[in-house]
């Protein structure tokens, strides 16, 4: 067994460094490289988080109190880059190195220095773009998508820039990794059709990366020529053209949004059927809607450009591509939903999150939808509800799911149960007040609210205020998050079992908790009935 | 058992009537819950889309969540609940898969009808060139009824009342920001856009510096205006009135403070704007170069352009009807 051929072979291994500086700074194991990855998330997730405070205010009432425009500016641009390249995408790359080598039972990531090299970056890549927030001329302002010739009036074009190729480079390494692991070092039994769906996802989504992230790398490298260089890639009195920017950035940048959401869907395919007792409905279809939707993630990119005045051709192709996404989803959803019926359900905390995810994703997929009919993009493209749909997915999508496998997997990283009430305090707190939040920017939306601006008419004021104090209360709640975690790792006494959760199944659950320095030193022998997909015949 | 339907189909219809009746509300209202129909030829095609997509995703919501709380309620473990070891049903699937398609095939030719008549900007009656800058718009007219318009154009700007108080700690309230009854915070200028009723307007909209997107919610879309591309949109508005809009496209520092502003006036009313627009554009040749209002230094670029709209006047097809 597993279990046993782990304990065996451990005595000749040593546990982690006793040193704080070789464990935690010269690490190659995947399990501490794993740790560094969230809790850096985390952090971002405050900072960006902080960000979101700033907004908030501003728009608690109509006319200017707490700050200047350009500095309003610098808050949302800021805000987005925090929350998706240092907040969810290092959480799932975190939550993907701990598990995907326990969940196929390989010893560690396959390149284990190329993992170190991956995460160090981020830190560097992040002080060098918070940095640009304390120097004369301001951070970026110009929104994420860093549209120019918008972008290029900013000075910190350079810093931000240099950042992201950072980033980028961080998550190719990190994609690589993955996709080496996954292909190449899974315990022997352990066929590509028996892996569990999160595993599943993040093949898809390591692709997904690699496919892109060097994309993003050359538009914004085009834009450093054009401001510093004299190329007119975007400028049009040279020639270039500023569209063209939003093509190749969109092209990114779709695939980015699933980059966010498919970990998300392979962490709620994992939590609902431990929780429901009952194996995942139609497991193959599951693997095959993210496939699906990673593919098509490819031909969308310019539903996001449905007013920059495309051909017709193009409105009619790119709408009809977008509209297509929903069958995918629409089938992973239903699934989850019958994973449910006929099951012996529990409501832990991982599991009140995941269902949690499951209608309030599928909201924002309702919006998405809408979003995706042209006509009414007219009036929705660039407005509060755009806002609200895409914190739906993101939020109540990819930070729920990350929230989720957080308390699903913590027993098994620390060894030790977290506070169940404390638990379902966070979620009770963070349903409620998401939806406070951002439901309400639904109705500005269609009332006629652009997004990005710091201030607005009276007619907008009740929603607003309504959503602030949402976001004021879901900010603080977040802290309830935070004391769950430290205490579960450092005060709590009450020991986690091996298989923490009753219906848990998977080789993760069959090493220890906590799960000790080294697992799998020796390939596991893999018996169908413990993993969560053994038995596959649909 | 009649009575009772007659109420309830009456309450429904109040409800309907609260939450997506909008003929009367031009512009936005406190509490407002809903797009509005707009005013416009074209503008009812975005309303009734967003209706008939809210509707369907309610009805698909309805039954999703339902059956997951049902799922919830039935087969809770503490009710005793057994797990069954069932993990697929291919008629199932194939019936959900199936459906969300014809679904989205509805949805889909209702869309691409909608498009395909905004996208129709032949037959126009009249021309207005529309140019971004940060942050204010510049109107010029180009055309009308098939004749050249000589020199009407100006800037329009934020009005100074809601510039003043939206100045950071200024003191003022923005409640009192009024024009008549109705709060015109952020969303008033100095010189709105003057149009006709009735009338196939097609809009030419270029920027002269960062992209800006021209949204009047009124008339049912927008559209980006961009630094070297000129973008065309057209409308026709049904009933006279003021409505209001802002850019709606990150354009830097003051994006949320450059509104616009349409006033829509019978076709006589607009003739006679235009005569004593022309006039006063003509009236003093010799002082300024242009015939622009009054404006400060930084716009000193824009009039530039001006001269340019005697292009796009040429090549308009100039159709009567
Ligand atoms: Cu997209
Ligand atoms: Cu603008």
């Amino acid at each position: 067994m597993a279990h046993a051929a782990t304990h065996d072979h451990h005595d000749e291994h040593h546990g982690a460094p006793s040193n704080f500086f070789t464990r935690w700074f010269m690490s190659t194991n995947h399990k501490d490289i794993g740790t560094l990855y969230l809790v850096f998330s985390l952090l971002m997730f405050f900072i960006g988080g902080s960000f979101a405070m700033v907004i908030r205010a501003e728009l608690f009432k109509p006319g200017m109190q707490l700050v200047q425009p350009y500095f309003f500016n610098e808050m949302t641009t800021m805000h987005a880059l925090v929350m998706i390249f240092g907040a969810i995408m290092p959480a799932f790359v975190g939550l993907g190195n701990w598990m995907i080598p326990l969940m196929v039972g390989a010893p560690d990531m396959a390149l284990p220095r190329m993992n170190n090299l991956s995460f160090w970056i981020l830190p560097f890549a992040f002080a060098l773009m918070l940095s640009t927030l304390f120097m004369q001329g301001g951070g970026p302002a110009g929104g994420w998508t860093m549209y120019p010739p918008l972008s290029l009036q900013s000075d910190s074009v350079a810093y931000v820039v240099f950042a992201i190729h950072l980033m980028g480079i961080s998550s190719i390494m990190g994609a690589i990794n993955i996709i080496a692991t996954i292909l190449n070092m899974r315990a022997p039994g352990m066929d590509l059709l028996k892996m569990p769906v999160f595993v599943w996802s993040w093949l898809i989504t390591a692709f997904l990366l690699i496919a892109v992230m060097p994309v993003l790398a050359g538009a914004v490298t085009m834009l450093l020529t054009d401001k510093y260089f004299g190329t007119s890639f975007f400028n049009a009195a040279g020639g270039g053209d500023p569209v063209l920017y939003q093509h190749v950035f969109w092209f990114f940048g779709h695939p980015e949004v699933y980059i966010m959401i498919l970990p998300a869907f392979g962490i709620i395919s994992e939590i609902v059927p431990t929780f429901s007792r009952k194996p995942i409905f139609g497991y193959k279809a599951m693997v095959f809607a993210i496939a699906a939707i990673a593919f098509l993630s490819f031909i969308v990119w310019a539903h996001h450009m449905f007013a920059v005045g495309l051909p017709l051709g193009a409105e009619i192709f790119f709408m009809y591509a977008t509209m297509l996404i929903s069958v995918p989803t629409g089938i992973k959803v239903f699934n989850w939903v019958s994973t449910m019926w006929g099951g012996s359900l529990t409501f832990e905390t991982p599991m009140l999150f995941a269902i949690a995810f499951i209608i309030l994703f599928t909201i924002g997929g309702f919006s998405g939808l809408m979003l995706a009919l042209v006509p009414a993009d007219f009036q929705y493209h660039d407005t509060y509800f755009v806002v609200a749909h895409f914190h739906y997915v993101l939020v109540t999508g990819a930070a729920f799911a990350i929230m989720a496998a957080t308390y699903y997997w913590l027993p098994k990283w620390t060894g030790h149960m977290y506070s169940e009430f404390w638990g379902k305090v966070h979620f009770w707190c963070s349903v409620v007040f998401v939806n406070v939040l951002f439901f309400p920017q639904h109705f500005l939306g269609l009332a006629g609210m652009p997004r990005r601006i710091p201030d607005y008419n009276v007619a907008f004021a009740d929603f607003n205020m309504i959503s602030s104090i949402g976001g004021f209360l879901f900010g603080a709640s977040q802290l309830i998050f935070l004391g769950v975690i430290v205490h579960c790792a450092f005060f709590s006494r009450k020991k986690a079992a091996d298989r923490v959760w009753e219906g848990a199944r998977g080789l993760e659950w069959t090493v220890p908790s906590p799960a000790p320095h080294h697992t799998f030193a020796l390939p596991p022998v893999i018996h169908d009935d413990e993993l969560a997909h053994g038995h596959v015949d649909d | 058992m009649t009575s009772g339907g007659i109420r309830i189909k009456a309450w429904a219809a109040a409800a309907a009537f609260a939450l997506f009746s909008g003929a009367a509300w031009a512009n936005p209202q406190p509490g407002q819950l809903n797009m509005t129909r707009g005013v416009s030829e074209w503008s009812p095609e975005a309303y009734f889309l967003n209706n008939v997509a809210l509707g369907v995703c309610t009805v698909i919501g309805v039954l999703v969540f339902g059956a997951m709380f049902v799922a919830m309620f039935r087969f809770r473990k503490s009710r005793g609940a057994v797990a069954e070891k069932w993990s697929h049903n291919t008629m199932l699937e194939v019936v959900w898969t199936t459906i969300p398609v014809i679904i989205l095939i509805v949805l889909a030719w209702m869309s691409t009808g909608g498009l395909v008549s905004f996208a129709d900007t032949t037959g126009s009656q009249m021309t207005v060139k529309v140019t971004g800058y940060q942050w204010k718009w510049r109107y010029d007219y180009v055309d009308y009824q098939g004749k050249a318009i000589d020199g009407v154009g100006f800037m329009s700007k934020l009005d100074d009342q809601s510039n003043e108080t939206r100045q950071l700690d200024s003191g003022l309230d923005p409640k009192s920001v009024k024009v008549g009854d109705e709060n015109t915070y952020l969303l008033n200028v100095d010189k709105p856009l003057v149009l006709p009723v009735d009338t196939k307007v097609r809009f030419v909209i270029t920027a002269g510096d960062v992209i800006h997107s021209w949204w009047v919610p009124a008339l049912g879309w927008k559209i980006d205006a961009i630094p070297g591309i000129v973008n065309a949109a057209w409308t026709n508005i049904k009933v006279p009135g003021t409505y209001r809009g802002q850019c709606a496209e990150l354009c830097g520092q003051d994006h949320g403070f450059m509104p616009i502003v349409v006033k829509a006036v019978s076709k006589a009313e607009f003739a006679q704007w235009l005569a004593q627009q022309e006039a006063a554009g003509k009236a003093p040749p010799a002082t300024p170069a242009t015939p622009a209002v009054p404006a400060p230094a930084s716009t000193a670029a824009a009039p530039a352009s001006a001269s340019t709209t005697a292009a796009p006047a040429a090549k308009t097809p100039g159709k009567q009807g």
